[in-house]
């Protein structure tokens, strides 16, 4: 077993620094956690509506330390060939026919070799030598059999193959996994992991998000934004703007060569934040009565 | 320095803390004690807020819980201890008209640290009441009262318009619109802060943690439906989402489980004449997907409006897992709502408000007669109720004096698969005053339901598969 933590950062402020320095502008409560993740050697498991940066921050994670980005994107139907290990069944077939002579001993020992086994991202995962960010997307997806499955890789860090037996981890990955909480994670998971509900922003954080991703937009706009984006959060709707959305539509307002919010503004371009008809009318009619 | 606060031993504390968080059931096993500790090692003491997020992070495992964990380690962990720095600061104690003028300011500015000042001097210059040692504490209701932060809205709009007058521009009147929303979310961040205050000074005073016991507020799931004020239930309304969700995960579940059937002999030896006799793919014997009726019956009226409203969207989530849900609402008339309810464009919240106003549900009185009411539904709608479905019937069993009519219940139940009834009261009131509850509940079987988590647990034992 390697080191108990995977050492990124020295501290929380060096999280914020380090990540500000990757584009990634954390508040308080992410850098914490991530470096708590980083010291306790803790899986991180982030929660939290689409669309807030949940998977950015493993990128950013990943790009400041210098390390390699398995990704394991969860789906329903997901399984243990797709996201552990898998053996190369045709090349095992092609090993037996090409060695016929060799006699089933030989063949038994060499076609469950290493060079048979396809690894999947929870085994390069493990088996990487070097800093390792481990990103396990929206596992609220893949069936509770999965989840089984990641408890060994996220309590033990280490893969078991039969044939070959149990592999341990050289250096603790840094995992991350993320879910919009479309179901409920088992009670053993979380045990295992550090907790983050990662929500909206602060207006203030926004802004800085928003300025840093669309540089060439004037601040009073960008602040002008965040404040009809809160306005439309606090609206009951069926889907609310995320970061992401603020992003977009401040993209688009510098595309439309907009200088200002005004009713027209926002009238033609409220597709670009809601995404449901409903909601555009709703919104529509609390922001620009007639 | 009397209670618990006082003590600076960083263990006790923490585990003071877990202690009364699992006092209002959030489940904290030693694991995350000793998790909780090894973050208070990591990060130390100094950074107040980088600790509340560390600690929450090692012992919290869902977002709804957030909102006993905050006031909760704000008791444990106090922002610091007596009266407040600017309170000491200042020879005399501020009157009220200053603290209002202050704060009109801090609420135009939205100056977070300046609302927190202002909470803490307001709650030692205006919470405090009673003389006598043992007697006297800080009261929020109490500061706010002589404060009246409401009052300030038109002050600080007034405010904020001459300025915005000044520059004149077409784009700043347009977000001036947000203005006041922006300025009352500010009032309401700045109520709590109040509540904050006033518990940390009463902890002190009375021990921390028989405070964290009782002044803390349940997390959603747990709030009394009967009880619950206007805001709260807005909380639970957003809360449905989620759980529906939790709940419909569930039933597929379970669903799928009692899909797989029993093994098809003569299938599975067809099936292993492709590899030469030896049974290698057993087939099963597929169960008909059938999904199962659902009817719902539910008291709409105003006495208990927060409960149906709740159950009737809980409901329409998780619509989706049934075949035909139909929603039948009464005050005094019964009349199908199920239009209300579903379909794309019906938004969840204001559903109870919408039932009320455009279905035929009271007749020329606004109180609830569930005899009529139960009456009217077995003699029009029982083609609704089929040997498949399950009906669950919703209300307190409060019958304002009116004949319960059991028999019409009766009628129902005898067609029907099953009835269950979910009264938002608690079974010692049953039968009191003018309940009919236990009349009801020798016809059917009738289960206390008084918050979201009870309501979400009973769901899913009692809805068919």
């Amino acid at each position: 077993m390697g080191e108990l933590h995977t050492g990124f950062f020295g501290s929380v402020d060096e999280v914020v620094e380090r990540l500000a320095k990757a584009g990634y502008l954390a508040s308080q409560a992410v850098a914490t956690t991530v470096f708590l993740a980083d010291r306790l050697g803790k899986p991180l498991l982030v929660e939290g509506p689409a669309g807030v940066g949940k998977t950015e921050l493993a990128k950013a994670v990943a790009a400041v330390a210098d390390a390699r980005l398995v990704r394991l994107q969860c789906y329903e139907g997901i399984d243990e060939s797709r996201a552990l290990y898998e053996w190369n069944h045709a090349k095992q077939l092609l090993r037996i026919t090409a060695g016929r002579d060799g006699g089933w001993d030989a063949a038994r020992t060499d076609v469950f070799g290493e060079e048979f086994l396809l690894p999947r991202p929870l085994l390069t995962a493990i088996r990487n030598d070097g800093p390792t960010v481990l990103l396990v997307d929206e596992t609220d997806k893949a069936d509770l059999e999965v989840e089984a499955l990641l408890l060994e890789v996220l309590g033990d860090f280490q893969v078991t193959v039969p044939e070959l037996g149990t592999i341990r981890a050289a250096r603790r990955p840094f995992v991350l996994l993320t879910s919009n909480a479309t179901r409920e994670l088992s009670e053993a998971l979380r045990r295992r992991c550090l907790f983050l509900h990662l929500g909206f922003p602060d207006a203030e954080l926004e802004e800085r998000i928003v300025r840093l991703r669309v540089p060439g937009l004037d601040a009073a706009l960008a602040a002008s934004l965040v404040r009809v984006v809160n306005a439309l959060r606090a609206m009951d709707l069926r889907k609310a703007p995320s970061v992401a959305e603020t992003v977009d539509w401040a993209r688009t307002l510098l595309a439309l060569g907009a200088d200002r919010l005004d009713e027209e503004v926002v009238r033609t371009s409220l597709g670009v934040v809601l995404k449901h008809q409903e909601d555009i009318v709703r919104a529509a009619e609390k922001l620009t009565p007639a | 320095m009397t209670g618990a606060t006082g003590t600076n031993d960083p263990a006790a504390r923490l585990t003071g803390l877990v202690r009364a968080l699992r006092g209002h059931g959030i489940p904290i096993g030693p694991a995350e004690t000793v998790d909780a500790a090894a973050v208070a090692g990591a990060l130390g003491f100094a950074d107040r807020e980088r600790l509340r997020e560390g600690l929450a992070a090692a012992v919290l495992r869902s977002s709804t819980q957030r909102t006993v964990f905050d006031p909760v380690f704000d008791l444990f962990f106090p922002l610091g201890v007596g009266r407040p720095e600017a309170a000491r600061e200042q020879a005399a104690a501020p009157d009220v008209e200053e603290l209002r003028a202050r704060l009109a300011e801090a609420l135009a500015s939205g100056d977070r640290t300046a609302l927190a000042r202002l909470a803490g001097e307001a709650v030692d210059a205006l919470g405090r009441y009673g003389s006598a040692p043992g007697s006297d504490g800080f009261s929020a209701h109490q500061a706010l009262g002589r404060l009246q932060p409401e009052t300030l809205l038109a002050r600080v709009l007034a405010g904020l318009g001459r300025d915005s007058a000044g520059t004149g521009s077409a784009g700043a009147a347009f977000t001036d619109r947000l203005e006041a929303d922006e300025v009352r979310r500010r009032i309401r961040e700045f109520r709590a802060r109040v509540g904050t205050e006033a518990r940390r000074r009463v902890a002190e005073l009375r021990g921390t943690e028989r405070i964290a016991a009782r002044a803390v507020a349940p997390t959603v799931d747990q709030l009394d439906f009967l009880t619950a004020g206007r805001e709260q239930l807005a909380e639970l309304r957003r809360a449905v989402q989620p759980l529906a969700r939790k709940l419909a995960t569930r039933l597929a579940a379970r669903r799928r489980r009692a899909a797989r059937g029993q093994l098809d002999l003569r299938r599975t030896l067809r099936r292993s004449l492709s590899t030469g006799g030896v049974p290698l793919r057993p087939a099963y014997r597929q169960r008909r997907p059938g999904k199962p009726d659902l009817v719902l019956l539910c008291d709409v009226s105003g006495s208990v409006a927060g409960f149906s409203d709740f159950t009737v969207l809980l409901v329409r989530a998780i619509s989706e897992q049934f075949g035909r849900v139909r929603v039948f609402a009464f005050v005094n008339r019964t009349a199908e709502v199920t239009h209300l309810l579903t379909g794309p464009s019906a938004a969840p919240a204001g559903a109870a408000r919408r039932i009320l106003t455009e279905a035929k549900v009271a007749g020329y009185h606004g109180s609830s007669d569930y005899g009529a009411a139960l009456r009217q539904f077995a003699d029009e709608h029982l083609t609704a109720v089929g040997p498949r479905t399950a009906v669950l019937v919703l209300g307190d069993a409060r019958t304002n004096g009116f004949d319960p009519d059991t028999d019409a219940l009766r009628r129902i139940a005898a067609a029907a698969r099953r009835v269950h009834w979910l009264n938002p009261e608690p079974p010692s009131q049953w039968g009191s005053g003018d309940s009919a509850a236990l009349a009801y509940a020798q016809v059917v079987p009738m289960h206390p339901c008084r918050n979201a988590r009870r309501l979400t647990a009973l769901a899913s034992r009692l809805l068919p598969v």
